[in-house]
């Protein structure tokens, strides 16, 4: 079984935000909440470099480690998913997650925290693949139909990379060597313990 | 006429053609810069400020931080530090507890029961009482759950009854901080007259608080013990409160790294608040004899009175001018 990972080249990404409407689009993500977003650090100054940022389904993943009633689990494909039917809705995950990955829709008292809700690697939740539950709870669920994540599916400029660690960081490499530039595979070091030298 | 015309035309784009061909690779040459060379890098950014913030045209601000791997902290400090420090304390303050019934007892009336009552708490003080310690219970256990419950509770009772029961000890949690708060901020007001510390603390904490042996070191209304108690409940209660309400409502007060150290604070004084108050019920009930009478019914035996708040029972029979009974006669021991 495949590493999954995301990796962005922030050396082409044109912050173009396909990536945030393709994800918003194909898993029709509640309104106030983006499973992925374009940050622009250093916006207008040279050297500025826009970084495309999800959930990076982490080794040794903080928010299951922390999670009070265990409802998270990664598949075999290193997928950090959960269950929203075990889901409280405490924020644990969210203090816990180094990318600012889960989010909470304002259901509820005192406008609080509903059920988390975050990138899912185009894998959908534990219910069966392809089901008209796992559609509403989580979106749709393109691994199991042997597709990558569309956010890199579609990356018009091919910035954001999804697929096997391996793979992706293998034609990242390519791409250095080939360019002779690279600002690194952002998020890796805190989301893997490892970076891709350059 | 028209071939002449195309001849110049066609001249005019071999020319703007040659120029274009000649001048490109110019600027190329020129430009032999590294594009990156002034780039952002993460990990110099990281050590700068331990954390990546940026722009983001979405309308979702927060979520302009790109990296922050301080979570990790946080992380260990809940799945480890957290976990030692509660039980610590908790099991820690049980086997004191235990080890003290055992050698010690209960602490007796020494003198009997007289059988003449005095007021100690009027309704009101019993209602707020009552009303703050059923509230901290029921926000004791949903809040220990929060830490304990995965490794304690989980494996016993499976995912989805753990699930369920912890979505519903949330939502307690969330709904009984209110009349909580209300109760620690009314226990401030009435009772902070007879609590502030003072020189006969002083000497009831050297003689142990008439712990051991049968020693009564006389006491105001309120002895060091209680008085310890009441602003274990008013600091405690306070900052319970006012974290909780941090974590409640996220990113109204403070971002990330605030709510981090608010649910550190939250959970330090919350195990420490819930081991202090383990001792406050044994003391309360089966610690010591008569004592309970005192939130029960509000009245309190005379005897207990004289023996554990002597002071207090010389002020309040001064006040009345006579003794304070109830329906018995003063002058009869209960002997």
């Amino acid at each position: 079984m495949a590493r999954m990972k995301f990796l962005c080249d922030a050396d082409r990404c044109i912050e173009c935000n396909a990536c945030v409407t393709a994800c918003k689009n194909e898993h029709e993500v509640p309104w106030g909440i983006n499973r992925r977003r374009v940050v622009t650090i250093n916006d207008g100054k040279p050297g500025e470099r826009s970084v495309s940022m999800a959930c990076m389904h982490c080794t040794d993943a903080p928010c299951a480690a922390v999670c009070p009633v265990n409802c998270f689990y990664t598949t075999a494909d290193a997928v950090v998913l959960h269950s929203k039917d075990l889901c409280i809705g405490c924020g644990y995950c969210f203090y816990a997650c180094p990318f600012g990955a889960p989010q909470y829709p304002k259901v509820g008292n005192f406008g609080s925290r509903g059920k988390m809700d975050k990138c899912t690697y185009c894998a959908g939740g534990p219910e069966a693949d392809g089901s008209k539950e796992e559609y509403e709870k989580y979106g749709a669920n393109r691994l199991a139909e042997g597709k990558l994540p569309l956010c890199a599916e579609m990356c018009s400029t091919k910035s954001l990379l999804a697929g096997d660690g391996e793979i992706i960081a293998q034609i990242y490499k390519e791409r250095v060597t080939r360019r002779g530039y690279g600002s690194g595979a952002w998020g890796w070091k805190t989301a893997y313990r490892e970076s891709i030298e350059s | 006429m028209a071939s002449f015309g195309r001849f110049v035309r066609l001249a005019f784009g071999a020319l703007a053609l040659l120029l274009l061909v000649m001048a490109a690779p110019a600027p190329l040459g020129a430009q032999q810069v590294n594009p990156t060379a002034s780039s952002v890098n993460e990990r110099q950014l990281l050590q700068e400020l331990d954390r990546i913030q940026g722009r983001v045209s979405i309308p979702d601000q927060r979520s302009s931080v790109l990296v922050q791997p301080q979570g990790r902290e946080w992380r260990e400090f809940r799945n480890v530090a957290l976990r030692w420090i509660g039980g610590i304390a908790i099991i820690g303050m049980l086997a004191v507890i235990v080890i003290f019934y055992l050698t010690r007892g209960m602490v007796r009336l020494e003198s009997g029961r007289s059988g003449r009552t005095i007021v100690r708490f009027n309704g009101f003080e019993r209602f707020v009482h009552w009303m703050t310690a059923t509230c901290f219970i029921i926000l004791a256990i949903s809040g220990l759950n929060i830490t304990f419950g995965r490794p304690l509770l989980l494996p016993l009772i499976g995912f989805q009854a753990f699930s369920e029961w912890s979505q519903w000890a949330k939502y307690a949690h969330n709904y009984l901080s209110f009349p909580f708060t209300i109760g620690v901020v009314l226990i401030f007001l009435m009772w902070i007259g007879g609590n502030i510390p003072n020189k006969v603390d002083l000497e009831w904490a050297k003689r142990g608080g008439g712990l051991f042996g049968h020693d009564h070191p006389p006491a105001n209304r309120f002895n060091g013990g209680q008085k310890a108690i009441y602003w274990i409940v008013v600091i405690g209660g306070g900052l319970v409160a006012a974290t909780g309400y941090v974590l409640m409502f996220p990113f109204y007060v403070t971002a990330i790294e605030g709510m981090q150290m608010a649910q550190i604070v939250h959970s330090i004084v919350g195990v420490l608040f819930v081991a202090a108050m383990i001792a406050h019920i044994y003391i309360g009930t089966i610690g010591m004899e008569g004592a309970f009478e005192a939130m029960g019914s509000g009245e309190v035996d005379v005897n207990w009175a004289r023996e554990h708040h002597s002071l207090w029972l010389e002020q309040q029979t001064a006040q009345s001018g006579s003794s304070p009974s109830q329906s018995g006669h003063a002058a009869a021991p209960a002997e």
